[in-house]
């Protein structure tokens, strides 16, 4: 264990943990951008600038290991100044685009510039045009002008999916997130969960909702067996994106794929089905409920009549819920008289 | 799994097999890469499939499809030669080991470089990395149980994680990746002939006077018949009625004549489904359920974790969830089953499972909780095996190594193996009608090698011919050096290029899987 003083308070944290860390671990707040707790550090923005006794410069907590004695600063008028003046360089690229952008009323940059006070784009520059490849994926959208070249992206595509296909191209004000030769995008939405702001949205969906407008419903991917957590945002009783924003939780601890996070469209598909069949002159036409179950009801009653119980079978599904596999065996077991059920998923 | 999901980041060391992790269960082969890339564990990957894990490997062993027993046999006759098993760990929690032992004789690396064409110097070395490695985790999936063999390398696979000490061990074990989201939860509730909830046998009459009294019925006491057994008497006409929720055989069966023929011959057919499938199409009723999204319930995910379903949108109007359905039908039958909800169903089911027993809706808000969990202190079993095995002692069973059914000849010279693409899911009838996914991966393809393409003057796109014993279907190439000459891959999840049209439906004799990963075809230019 190392101990410290944060702000006049005794911090002991584990030996290699950050300054941030450490201030976490003490309930003390300093604001960052580019870090993330599921990442490691990337020290690319300086929002987490901190005074450190006995150094002259100020630096940068998120990637500075807490040495034992050290006494910290995380608060003054030289360190606020120094964090507006990372905001305003930020915002010399980002458009004053809030109201047309997915990530408003979300948006890490917008909280930091409410929050320190910036309130116009105070250094200006020239506009310019230009022209970037497509993204790398087709399901995210890029706005490059609304990129804070936080480096989150291109950590979480390396780090997390173990891809790395995505790097920052160029320099100045004319660098961007572009593909990285040598690896494939899977299309997995990583980079864009992990933004902090509105530089990569979702393309699937044309409508939007604010985050105060729309519901949050977390559930359970229903796709493959790791089960992922996500949650389903929905506004007037459709979906419209999917997100993740607990990076704590099993299994999945924020990560989903390409299957989670964008294939859900299939939920309000015209091709749903929405009224009972029923074959009529070996044809399939529409019915009711009250038509179909009783239907379903008295064939199924008069085979197991004519034929015995072991007559009959069910095929249950491994895509259902427990609960309804559940009354699906108790309806073969205990209503048809028979141990016929079995799914076609074996493994 | 016998372990957790977040046991990957204690191994020091994997053995994927029949496993194409990173696109079927992406969030655990990334957890396998991270552990790979940054923590230096180590790899061994065992496919027929120049998977994309097998650019991390530091031993990719590319098998030719069925070969899984004679490698696993080959490494451990390795691990024993070298004296890289755990005594210590055998002596004290397991049995069967010496008939076990004398079984591997003849599996030499020599005989297995012969026999199988994998390197013995290769098979040595992923040998002594998994061996040496502690804890080391073996993960599998349907690579390795649609064989004829299934069963069997399965054992092999428990033989290997005992003969090294590794079971009950955090960062260990021998971990089944469940294809389908709730395979685990379909299992656990008794969807098998020969079990209720919990694996209670329906032939052991105590755990049984329990249903019989909760259930008001006297539960049949003789094993049912599989989902493939049904299907023969179906076609045979001793099988009346089928009742078929949320499955679509017509795509997902490895016999699609057979089963076409059985469904055909049936009396009644009931299919309860989302969208009109290709076993709807057959139906006489066909019953409009919900999709997740529209329900409350659980899932049970493959480390066990019984986990929260949340209904998000309303039912599509017309539609009811597939539990309002069953209970609307049973009370129609004579049967009372009225439930508020899926909770109250979730508290019938804790009250007849011992592993869910713990379980409630309220306790697996936040996060889900992985059985077994015996009452409701219990915080639930992230790791199986720990101490001690279920059954006392963990058993040695020598296994044999056949090969598949079939295998390649004059008339069907290549091997064809069936897997999943990343994007798709299953027989497709959810992800095909995802506009963005469908757009993205609108088709099928037919990975052949190089090597093969060029003899046949094939280049990607080109349409092709494949055909079997059992039938031939058209797709397109894609030439990739993935699978090795001689073998070609396809994915099931293309309705126009039925894959199991051509696959073979021999099974494994105990579990009843069939061979979808093996069979023999036909590659001709159109
Ligand atoms: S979608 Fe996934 S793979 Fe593609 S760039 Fe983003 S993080 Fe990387
Ligand atoms: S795209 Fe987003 S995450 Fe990536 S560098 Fe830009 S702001 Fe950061
Ligand atoms: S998001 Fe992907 S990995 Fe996670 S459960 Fe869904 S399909 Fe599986
Ligand atoms: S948060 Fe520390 S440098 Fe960005």
């Amino acid at each position: 264990m190392v101990n410290l003083t944060i702000d006049a308070v005794q911090v002991s944290v584990p030996e290699g943990s950050t300054i941030l860390e450490a201030a976490q671990a003490a309930g003390i707040r300093i604001p960052t951008l580019c870090w993330l707790k599921k990442l490691s550090p990337i020290g690319s923005c300086r929002m987490c600038v901190v005074h450190v006794d006995g150094v002259s410069r100020p630096v940068t907590a998120c990637d500075t290991v807490a040495g034992d004695g050290l006494v910290v600063t995380t608060d003054s008028d030289e360190l606020r100044e120094m964090r507006r003046d990372v905001l305003r360089l930020l915002l010399v690229r980002h458009p004053l685009d809030c109201p047309v952008c997915d990530k408003g009323g979300e948006c890490d940059l917008q909280d930091l510039v409410t929050e320190f006070g910036v309130t116009a784009k105070e250094y200006g520059t020239e506009p310019f045009e230009r022209q970037l490849p497509r993204y790398v994926s087709p399901f995210i959208q890029q706005w490059p002008d609304r990129c804070v070249l936080c480096g989150r992206c291109v950590q979480a595509c390396t780090e997390i999916k173990g891809i790395g296909c995505i790097q920052i191209v160029d320099n100045g004000l004319h660098s961007y997130i572009g593909p990285k030769p040598g690896a494939e995008c899977v299309s997995c939405g990583e980079c864009l969960s992990v933004c902090p702001v509105g530089a990569l949205t979702d393309g699937v969906r044309e409508t939007k909702a604010r985050i105060w407008q729309s519901e949050r419903v977390e559930t359970t991917c229903g796709y493959c067996g790791v089960g992922c957590q996500l949650e389903l945002n929905v506004l007037d009783g459709r979906i419209l994106r999917v997100t993740t924003t607990d990076f704590d939780k099993a299994p999945n601890h924020g990560t989903l794929c390409v299957k989670g996070r964008f294939g859900w469209e299939f939920v309000d598909h015209p091709d749903r089905l929405t009224k009972p069949l029923v074959r009529k002159d070996g044809d399939l036409v529409e019915s009711t409920w009250d038509e179909a179950l009783g239907l379903v009801a008295s064939r199924l009653q008069q085979i197991k009549d004519e034929h015995g119980p072991d007559a009959l079978g069910g095929f249950t599904s491994a895509r259902c819920t427990n609960e309804e596999n559940y009354l699906f065996q108790k309806f073969l077991r205990a209503v048809i008289g028979t141990n016929n059920v079995d799914h076609c998923a074996r493994l | 799994m016998t372990n957790a999901i977040a046991c990957v980041d204690k191994a020091e060391a994997f053995l994927v097999i029949g496993s194409n992790t990173t696109e079927n269960h992406p969030i655990i082969g990334d957890r396998v890469k991270r552990a790979v890339t940054r923590r230096g564990a180590k790899l061994v990957v065992i496919d027929p499939r120049r998977i994309p894990l097998a650019e991390y490997a530091n031993v990719f062993l590319q098998i030719r499809p069925g070969d899984n027993i004679a490698v696993l046999n080959g490494i451990m006759h390795v691990i024993l030669q070298e004296g890289l098993h755990d005594a210590a760990y055998i002596e004290e929690r397991c049995e069967g080991f010496d008939a076990f032992a004398a079984s591997l004789e003849k599996f030499t690396p020599e005989w297995v470089e012969q026999n199988t064409g994998v390197s013995a110097d290769a098979l040595r070395e992923a040998a002594r990395l998994y061996a040496t490695a502690d804890p080391a985790s073996i993960l599998y999936a349907m690579g390795v149980t649609q064989h004829t063999q299934g069963t069997d390398a399965v054992k092999a696979l428990a033989n290997l994680a005992m003969l090294t000490g590794n079971v009950g061990k955090e960062g260990g074990g021998l971990n089944p990746l469940r294809g389908q989201n709730n395979v685990q939860g379909a299992c656990d509730m008794g969807g098998l002939p020969n079990v209720v909830t919990g694996y209670q046998k329906v032939a052991d009459d105590e755990a049984m006077a329990k249903f019989d009294e909760a259930w008001g019925r006297k539960v049949r006491r003789e094993v049912g018949l599989t989902v493939t057994e049904m299907g023969n008497r179906a076609a045979d006409g001793s099988l009346k009625a089928l009742y078929i929720m949320g499955e679509n055989p017509m795509i997902t069966d490895p016999d699609l004549h057979h089963i076409e023929k059985a469904l055909d011959n049936l009396e009644f057919l009931v299919v309860q489904d989302i969208f009109l499938t290709e076993t709807g199409q057959k139906a006489d009723v066909v019953l409009p359920a919900c999709s997740f999204a529209e329900k409350d319930g659980t899932f049970t995910n493959t480390e066990r974790r019984v986990q929260r379903v949340r209904r998000a949108v309303a039912p599509t109007p017309g539609c009811r969830p597939d539990w309002a359905i069953l209970a609307d039908l049973m009370g129609r039958m004579g049967y009372k089953a009225e439930y508020a909800g899926p909770e109250e169903i979730f508290e019938e089911i804790r009250s007849l499972t011992p592993s869910y027993a713990g379980i409630t809706y309220d306790r697996i808000e936040n996060e889900g909780i992985p059985w077994p969990c015996p009452d409701t202190d219990h915080p639930g079993t992230p790791i199986l095996h720990v101490g001690g095995f279920a059954r006392g002692k963990g058993l040695f069973h020598p296994v044999d190594y056949n090969g598949p059914d079939e295998l390649p000849d004059d008339d069907y010279p290549f091997f064809l193996t069936t897997g999943r693409e990343h994007p798709h899911y299953h027989s497709g009838t959810m992800t095909r009608r995802c506009g963005r996914i469908n757009d993205c991966f609108p088709e099928g393809f037919m990975e052949m090698n190089p090597v093969d393409a060029e003899r046949l003057g094939l280049a990607t796109g080109d349409p092709v011919k494949v055909s079997s014993r059992r039938g031939e279907i058209t797709t397109k190439v894609q030439v990739i050096d993935r699978t090795a000459p001689g073998t070609v891959f396809m994915s099931f999840h293309y309705s126009e290029s039925p894959v199991n049209q051509l696959t073979n439906s021999a099974a494994c004799p105990t579990c009843k899987i069939p061979e979808y990963k093996v069979c023999a075809v036909r590659v001709e230019k159109l």
